[in-house]
């Protein structure tokens, strides 16, 4: 292997670390804040590329309808606890927060279907489309379950992937979609090496998402609040944080990274609607090596899971994932030897 | 055992002579019963619901044939091969069907293959299958062997002066088939294959393959592929700055892979059957006449135009049954075993019957009835695939 091929997949496999670094980040976020493995996150991803893909070629995204019925369903399991808890009162706000709220992206997007649309409005529409999904979804099926224990949420969340893989071949087809990449063009780093403006962004992003994520949890009281979640739900709930607010805000902010990940993915490569689990999976290899509690840690982790799936493509393509995966095993073994397992127990009685 | 049981046992013994004497009566005499098991749902879909349409098609076209009429029973068989399995033992003790076609998909084409050679009727099939011996005994199929296709690949590459070829496909037996069958080929042609890369159809990146390959810098690059994830090798190719020839297989001649590849593929080069570029054929072609009369068939059956790469191959297996049927002595009557045994002899009788696809030679020991009449190479050019001399 000579130097510029080296530099090559460098950049290759970096690109794909900003993507792992994303998911790996929504990944820890809603594990530590709410104990979920978020196993569908790739799925969500896989919904905003799509949208995307509608949008520029001019067809009504389906995904509004998706939203919509998400909006209608979780409003309706909501009035229907107001009702049996005989609280009228708080019936208005509801249906504001469940009903009204999450329509307001579909608006703009049943307007702008089907027209011309400069890149950055069709980017804005398709993130702002699959802003709501997580925390209905969220509301719909984690929520009557938040006590649980871990391993049932875990099998809830890959339930959940199933059905929304499945929606996604139902509302999307089962064809692949490429979107136009957002930023043409490159720099010559050196001779040899081309670096498309494309991966430029994506990295870029990666870096400054990661960078935002990090001053709204040291500088702000939301973040603070999550914080504080994550460490201890009991002790949170003791000094007035609402765990139901801090899950939906982390929510929230999952289906937005997610969001990012499918449109900074889409130009990239072929998106199917049943693409987001491979992409999920990788990204949970570097949360594990971040022990699905550390930033830091598993920043490095999507790195080490970008460059060695890079390089492994070029000795032994065929082998590529299972080399990727098998970093699971040496991370497990550290893991697990420099970890206690009191904290997990205490955790399970909550 | 109480007189209550004696009951229930004459009962069913009762009901079951019903049956049979209804499943016979309802054989009645002229009518040739085709049994159809196609995928109308489930991740193979977009082939079954083609086979279907192309099947109504062929019956439009040929209702009968020696004052006998076909009867098409269809059943759905969700993608999934146990469920061929089923509905094709369903057709047979049932329906007493004469002869079964299907279905999509390589798995359950070959498990239909083993009940056809097991329950003694004829499989007319439009998927590749892979059989020997005695399991060849009782099955034909009109689609044509990857051997047949990947040759008309390496004749071309050898018209084009090419002397080295990289070689990229997927990690499954697609890619291990059009891998093997290229190392053939080309070892007979004197053309040396250079790179044997693999990616997953899932996978987002093949750089480092592409990488490889340039580095390697083969005169032309096949890729081992099919539909729309067959466009990423292209896409990476073209990122790279490879300037060789850039070929592929039949299974990447879709409208989707024209999309997703964009102006990446433009120039490539791969196999198709006729009836894919039916307007561009020479009038001497055999299958220029008949493509018209499947087209006009189609448009008849179902309303609409035939779109896509499957249904002529279905309007392929029956007219081999058409043939096959009308060559059948009359007086052996449809819905016996003798029929049956007639029809498959029929089949493995059948000489250069044009269809849409080529000419259908059949004889007993292979499935396969295609010659290199029934593959064509075609380039992309734009957004269209073109005829190449």
């Amino acid at each position: 292997m000579s130097l510029d091929i080296a530099l090559i997949l460098s950049v290759d496999g970096l690109a794909a670390a900003a993507i792992y670094l994303l998911a790996g980040l929504g990944l820890v976020l809603v594990f530590s804040v709410t104990r979920v493995i978020f196993v569908p996150f790739g799925d969500i991803a896989v919904f905003s590329a799509l949208t995307l893909a509608f949008l520029e070629a001019g067809r009504t995204p389906p995904t509004i309808a998706l939203v919509a019925i998400l909006a209608g369903l979780t409003t309706a399991k909501e009035c229907w606890q107001l009702i049996r808890q005989r609280n009228l009162s708080r019936l208005p706000r509801i249906l504001l927060a469940w009903g009204a709220l999450p329509l307001i992206p579909c608006i703009p997007a049943v307007l702008a279907a089907g027209r011309d649309l400069p890149p950055a409005v069709a980017v804005a529409i398709s993130l702002g489309l699959v802003l709501p999904i997580v925390p209905l979804l969220a509301r719909l099926v984690y929520q009557p379950i938040a006590d649980a224990s871990v391993l049932v949420l875990l099998i809830a969340s890959l339930v959940l992937h199933f059905l929304l893989s499945g929606l996604g071949l139902l509302f999307f087809g089962p064809e692949g979609f490429r979107t136009q990449p957002l930023l043409r063009g490159g720099i010559n780093l050196a001779p040899g090496l081309f670096v498309s403006l494309q991966v430029v962004l994506m990295i870029a992003t990666a870096l400054l998402l990661a960078l935002l994520f990090f001053l709204a949890f040291e500088k702000t009281l939301t973040g603070k609040a999550l914080r504080a979640t994550a460490i201890n739900r009991t002790g949170a709930r003791l000094v007035g944080i609402r765990p139901s607010m801090t899950a939906t805000l982390t929510f929230g902010a999952t289906s937005l990274l997610a969001g990012v990940v499918g449109i900074l993915i889409a130009p990239a490569t072929t998106m199917y609607y049943d693409s987001g689990l491979i992409i999920g999976l990788k990204a949970f290899v570097a949360a594990i090596i971040g022990g699905l509690g550390s930033y830091p840690l598993t920043a490095l982790g999507a790195v080490a899971v970008g460059l060695v799936e890079s390089f492994a493509s070029f000795w032994n393509g065929a082998m590529k994932d299972v080399i990727v995966f098998s970093l699971l095993i040496p991370a497990l073994l550290v893991r697990s030897h420099y970890s206690s397992h009191s904290d997990d127990g205490a955790e399970e009685e909550v | 055992m109480g007189t209550r049981s004696l009951k229930h046992m004459f009962a069913a013994v009762a009901v079951s002579a019903l049956a049979l004497a209804a499943a016979h009566g309802a054989a009645s005499a002229g009518e040739i019963r085709v049994g159809l098991v196609t995928p109308l749902s489930g991740p193979i879909a977009s082939q079954g619901i083609p086979f279907s349409k192309g099947m109504a098609a062929g019956q439009h076209l040929i209702p009968g044939v020696n004052g006998h009429t076909f009867k098409l029973i269809q059943l759905d068989d969700e993608s999934n091969p146990s469920l061929s399995t089923r509905n094709a033992r369903k057709l047979i003790d049932e329906d007493k069907v004469d002869v079964l076609v299907g279905t999509g998909g390589v798995p359950g084409a070959m498990a239909l293959a083993s009940i056809a050679s097991e329950s003694k009727l004829p499989l007319v099939s439009f998927t590749p299958l892979f059989l020997s011996g005695e399991k060849a005994a009782w099955s034909v199929t009109t689609a044509q062997p990857a051997s047949l296709m990947i040759q008309a690949v390496v004749d071309t590459m050898k018209a084009n002066g090419v002397k080295t070829v990289g070689y990229i496909g997927f990690s499954d037996s697609w890619g291990d088939l059009a891998y093997n069958t290229l190392m053939d080929e080309a070892s007979k042609a004197g053309i040396e294959v250079v790179t044997n890369e693999r990616y997953a159809r899932s996978d987002t990146s093949v750089t480092g393959q592409a990488l490889k390959i340039v580095a390697a810098n083969p005169d032309a690059v096949l890729g081992g592929t099919a539909g729309t994830p067959g466009a990423l090798p292209y896409i990476a190719l073209a990122d790279r700055g490879y300037q060789g020839a850039i070929y592929g297989t039949h299974g990447i001649i879709n409208p989707d892979f024209i999309r997703v590849a964009g102006g990446t593929a433009e120039g490539l080069l791969a196999p198709t059957g006729p009836a894919v570029v039916a307007d561009q054929l020479p009038d001497s072609h055999p299958s220029k006449a008949v493509a018209g009369e499947f087209k006009a068939a189609y448009q008849e059956a179902n309303g609409e135009e035939a779109k896509d790469a499957f249904s002529a191959y279905a309007f392929d297996a029956w007219k081999v049954i058409a043939d096959a049927a009308s060559r059948v002595d009359p007086s052996i009557e449809p819905g016996t075993p003798a029929y049956r045994e007639a029809l498959r002899d029929a089949i493995f009788q059948v000489s250069d019957l044009p269809v849409t696809h080529g000419v259908l030679t059949f004889r007993p020991g292979s499935p396969y009835g295609a010659d290199d009449r029934a593959a064509v190479m075609v380039k992309l050019t734009g957004d269209q695939w073109v005829l190449q001399k």
